[in-house]
């Protein structure tokens, strides 16, 4: 391994004399605490290095190691149910309650092994070697490192046996020999190979009504969430981790709150996965860089995620990346740009900015993995627009290269409406593939609803503005319906409390019947009004507050007290009769 | 062990020192650089084979190239400790400025701190009381939280934080041992002097911990005051097992010395001439508030801003509700109008909250309560809106009771002489929701309208 002698330091960037190769991206260890850091430059025999630790201590003379490599995390059994830092290290049992420079990765772990291979085998890049589980947790599958392939030599007994040690041997195509194990490193920053991208088909199901039914995201998709500060994204964004029908969720903290961590950590343990029946945390690979942790590691921990993401992904599961936030990770960006003095773009963001972002999400996408199963990738970045001005440079990049868009509202917030999100600004490109699924689901009018909701949500907004000017009661009553009608909506069917046990998360059966329950209401408003009768009186009917509170009063499980609501409603308009007998109400 | 050098610097360049590399220090040491009068702080910036770069923390006026001495502390800058800490008064780097002798120190503490493991963090729980209904009942205190107080030039925004600093109690069962560190971030004499005063009459002074860089002190030094306080506060929750709660004003301040040091480095600024960095370095402050897990003390911040202009999108306040567990937001409107604490409660918010609430915690109704007077007082303010364009007799009935709503709100609610414990806070809740039309309760079930709000009122 290469050898370096710091010259210069200053900040995380350090100068070193090279007294042996290093490549552009290596990765490197500084001094006696084997610190981590990259080589971003090569000037003669001078190397840069950006650390992804703090410096404090260092100083010319101190010795700077190759690792042969460039910057690479081991992907193995061991990932599910832990909490790592950026560069995925750890964070269990590290002894202290301080993060502390020069941290390591996990030491070999034991999992009971099951080859499913044989000695004379020929296997191709990304193969499935066999299965490994641990007490608690459910069984993954090993596979061979994608740029690997060759012919079994010989492979170890089913049993107890270390990630790390050698399971099989293989002689490749040209005649080496290579060891196995079944954790493989692999750098962070190059998407790992598939045989081939599928189009999006099914979506994801969030369990949030106004993501689902209104704005839904592709399994497989891209969707960000951008929002002021107290909008409610990581507020959403776990929610989504707790309840969304994803194999796994890979969860990374870019530049948030540690007390959130903390909570995900305590939380999800007691939580149960709505597709499993395991504790939650099984399904889940927490990855955090808290604010107040080094800066350059933040850029690091968005591809350490992803790339944790595609490895589950290659094994045949559907991943659901929470990226928060985004924003962090780009600010990250323009940190390290600045201390190379590269000439900064709009709003002081590197000129690279939109192309790392491009590439972030561009490797989230449904495959045919090497190992010949399907597999998905969908990344959900929060974004925190500076003073939530959604112009800035991160959204407005964002926004070409997602098909989803949540864009949270602080007027909604503020009056504790969640999830906050605003459906005049919010948009889901590939909703109208979704139809055929939701078909399948016994929704046959899914698109058709969400397009009158939607239509009614804009005109609630135009009537509003009207009503600021002239006044509420001096609308014609058609109008003042259609506000009701809108206000219906909102409250019935697109609020959703995170915190109620029974509303916190809604299945796709329930999804239908409330949208068919609202769109009855909305259907017996219109025929009322054409009747004569006046918007007062429909807002009166006894069975509002029964429909305003479904979310929260009728569960998954009692799908048919959805039906009687309807009957009590259509009970309810038949007695307001015809001719509007007491106007005013 | 402690390293001279003399005839060493070659340059002086803004807080900028250079001198030829003689010894062998490492990047961050603190230093001491002797002129005339006396020593000034700082630290090795950068480092290369033949130059040491340091950053002087204090005015580099009146320095010279010959002449300065530079002591080398061969270690980061560190804060002397013992639980002599509590009843002494500080300057805003750590010196004892109370006339009484050094504290008698029993561990040396790094100011800069060290990141706390997510993994080590215990999810912070435990409701505090402060008696401010618009904090209990609808943004809800917990211990290990950061709330900063968003407020502007001429609000109580000292006044409230130190009736919180006084009242402040747990509800229930054992208070623990609880101590304050409050640090005045370039404030005026009279600001430092009023929480001396306050924290003196209520006995607290005792168990406080007073660090004063006044607006008349060095504005590099404020750079260093949180973290001298917070490293105190740290030592006494982690080391002695106390409830600590720091108060920090002015945190604007601290951006401003920021900006002005950033500016004389020569750093590419961001919005508003502030350093990009801004995000990251208010990070390694606001996110020293937590619990560690298994340990008796917590350590609770309540940073006070106030917002340039009043504008809760300038980069201070933006910055700062990105990185704390929400946000007290005062308004000059509700202060004019003589509510007190003129407490804005629509934009305020506590993150922590729905941890610290409900059945286990407080009352299992409180997390309903406070959504539907939260979804109310909304409707009211957009009642208002309207009525003031189209006046009162434009609006609906309905939207009638709810500017009526809002008004009792703010008057009733809000508004408060006294301390109230949590149980008169929700008291007052369920009276004034007692006024609205039963339908438009939505965020409450069958039973806590029959519980808490009896019969119909006249529709």
């Amino acid at each position: 391994m290469s050898r370096a002698e710091i010259v210069a330091v200053g900040g995380p960037v350090l100068r070193a004399r090279a007294s042996g190769p290093f490549a552009l991206r290596e990765a490197v260890e500084v001094g006696e605490r084997a610190l981590l850091g990259e080589v971003v430059k090569l000037d003669g025999d001078t190397i840069v290095v950006q650390v992804y630790e703090d410096t404090t201590g260092l100083r010319p003379g101190v010795t700077v190691t190759g690792r042969g490599l460039p910057l690479s995390i081991p992907l193995g059994p061991a990932l599910l149910g832990r909490m790592f830092d950026g560069l995925l290290r750890p964070l269990e049992h590290t002894g202290s309650a301080f993060v502390r420079p020069g941290l390591r990765h996990a030491a070999g772990e034991r999992f009971a092994f099951v080859p499913a291979i044989a000695a004379g085998d020929a296997l191709r890049p990304g193969a499935i070697l066999g299965e490994a589980s641990r007490e608690g947790s459910r069984a993954q599958a090993c596979l061979l490192p994608p740029t690997l392939a060759g012919t079994v030599l010989s492979v170890v007994e089913g049993g107890e046996r270390l990630d790390t040690e050698t399971i099989c041997t293989l002689r490749t195509a040209d005649g080496r020999i290579e060891d196995v194990a079944m954790t493989h490193a692999w750098p962070v920053r190059t998407p790992r190979p598939v045989l081939a991208r599928r189009p999006p088909g099914v979506p994801l199901v969030t369990g949030q009504r106004i993501l689902d039914a209104l704005f839904p995201v592709a399994q497989g998709g891209k969707a960000a969430i951008p929002g002021g500060f107290g909008t409610g994204k990581t507020v959403l964004q776990e929610t989504l981790a707790k309840g969304c029908s994803a194999d796994i969720i890979v969860y990374v903290g870019c530049g948030e709150r540690g007390n959130e961590m903390a909570e995900v950590l305590a939380e999800f343990p007691e939580l149960t996965d709505p597709r499993s029946g395991r504790p939650l945390m099984e399904r889940t690979v927490i990855v955090a860089n808290t604010s107040n942790m080094p800066v350059a590691a933040r850029e690091a921990s968005i591809y350490s995620a992803i790339t944790v993401a595609e490895y589950f992904r290659d094994q045949g599961l559907h991943v659901a990346l929470m990226a928060d936030s985004t924003s962090r990770w780009a600010e990250a960006l323009r940190e390290v740009s600045g201390r190379f003095g590269e000439l900064p773009g709009e709003g002081g963001y590197p000129a690279y900015l939109a192309t790392r972002i491009a590439e972030f999400y561009e490797r989230a996408a449904t495959v045919d993995t090497l190992c010949g199963r399907v597999g998905s990738v969908t990344a959900i970045g929060a974004i925190s627009p500076p003073s939530g001005d959604f112009s800035e440079p991160v959204t407005s990049h964002t926004k070409r290269y997602v098909k989803a868009f949540w864009a949270l509202d602080v007027k909604r917030a503020q009056a504790r409406f969640y999830p906050a999100v605003d459906p005049l600004h919010s948009y889901a490109e590939d909703a109208a593939l979704f139809a055929p699924w939701w078909t399948a689901q016994g929704n046959s009018r899914w698109l058709e609803l969400r397009r009158r909701f939607l239509t009614l949500l804009d005109e609630q907004a135009r009537l509003e503005r009207m009503a600021r000017i002239i006044g509420k009661d001096a609308l014609p009553a058609r109008q003042q319906l259609a506000l009701l009608c809108a206000d219906v909506v909102n409250e019935a069917l697109l609020r959703q409390s995170a915190f109620s046990p029974v509303d916190r998360r809604c299945g796709p059966a329930r999804q239908g019947a409330m949208m068919r329950v609202v769109a009855r209401f909305l259907d017996l408003a219109g025929d009322a009004l054409a009747a004569g009768v006046a918007p007062s009186r429909v807002a009166g009917v006894p069975s509002m507050r029964r429909l305003l509170r479904m979310g929260e009063e009728i569960g998954d499980d009692e799908l048919a007290r959805f039906g009687e609501l309807e009957s009590a409603l259509e009970r309810d308009f038949a007695a307001l009769g015809t001719a509007d007998a007491a106007p005013g109400g | 062990m402690r390293l001279t050098v003399e005839h060493a610097a070659t340059r002086l360049e803004g807080p900028l020192l250079f001198l030829r590399r003689t010894i062998d220090a490492g990047l961050g040491d603190a230093v001491e650089v002797l002129g005339d009068g006396a020593p000034r702080l700082g630290r090795v910036a950068a480092l290369d084979r033949e130059l040491m770069t340091i950053e002087v923390l204090e005015s580099t006026s009146g320095l010279r190239l010959d002449g300065t001495i530079v002591r080398f502390f061969g270690e980061p800058l560190s804060f002397a400790l013992s639980p002599g800490v509590l009843g002494r008064v500080f300057n805003g780097v750590g010196e004892v400025t109370d006339g009484g002798p050094p504290v008698a120190a029993t561990r040396h503490l790094a100011i800069e701190g060290l990141a706390l493991n997510p993994v080590e963090r215990a999810n912070p729980r435990d409701f505090i009381e402060t008696g401010v209904t618009a904090i209990d009942l609808l943004n809800s205190l917990v211990r290990g939280q950061k709330l900063p107080l968003f407020s502007g030039g001429g609000l109580p925004h000292d006044r409230l934080a130190v009736a919180i600093a006084t009242h402040a109690r747990l509800r229930g069962g054992e208070q623990g041992d609880f101590a304050i560190v409050f640090a005045g971030i370039g404030v005026p004499w009279e600001s430092a002097e009023y929480f001396r005063a306050s924290l003196a009459q209520t006995g607290a002074l005792a168990r406080t911990a007073l660090f004063l860089n006044l607006a008349s002190d060095s504005s590099t030094q404020r750079l260093l005051t949180p973290r001298f306080a917070l490293t105190a506060a740290e030592y006494l929750a982690y080391v002695e097992g106390k409830h600590v709660l720091v108060i920090l004003t002015d945190m604007t301040n601290y951006c401003e010395a920021l900006r002005e040091v950033s500016s004389s480095k020569g750093e590419i600024p961001s919005r508003k001439g502030f350093p990009g960095t801004m995000y990251s370095d208010l990070a390694t402050l606001y996110e020293r508030a937590g619990i560690v897990r298994g340990g008796a003390g917590s350590l609770t911040q309540l940073p006070i801003l106030t917002m340039p202009a009043d504008d809760i999108s300038h980069p201070i306040p933006d910055l700062t509700g990105y990185i704390t567990e929400g946000q007290i937001v005062l308004s000059r409107d509700l202060d004019r109008r003589g509510l007190d604490p003129p407490v804005n409660v629509l934009p305020s918010l506590s993150r922590l909250m729905k941890d610290g609430i409900g059945a286990r915690y407080t009352h299992p109704d409180h997390p309903a309560l406070a959504s539907q007077l939260y979804a109310a007082y909304a409707r009211a303010v957009q009642a208002r809106v309207l009525a003031s364009v189209v006046g009162e007799d434009g609006l609906a009935p309905t939207d009638r009771r709810y500017l009526a709503f809002g008004d009792a709100f703010e008057r009733e609610l809000v508004h408060q002489q006294a301390p109230r414990t949590l149980e008169e806070s929700m008291d007052a809740g369920w009276a004034l929701l007692r006024d609205l039309p039963r339908s438009e309760l939505s965020r409450l079930s069958d039973a806590q309208i029959d519980a808490h709000l009896g019969a119909a009122p006249q529709a």
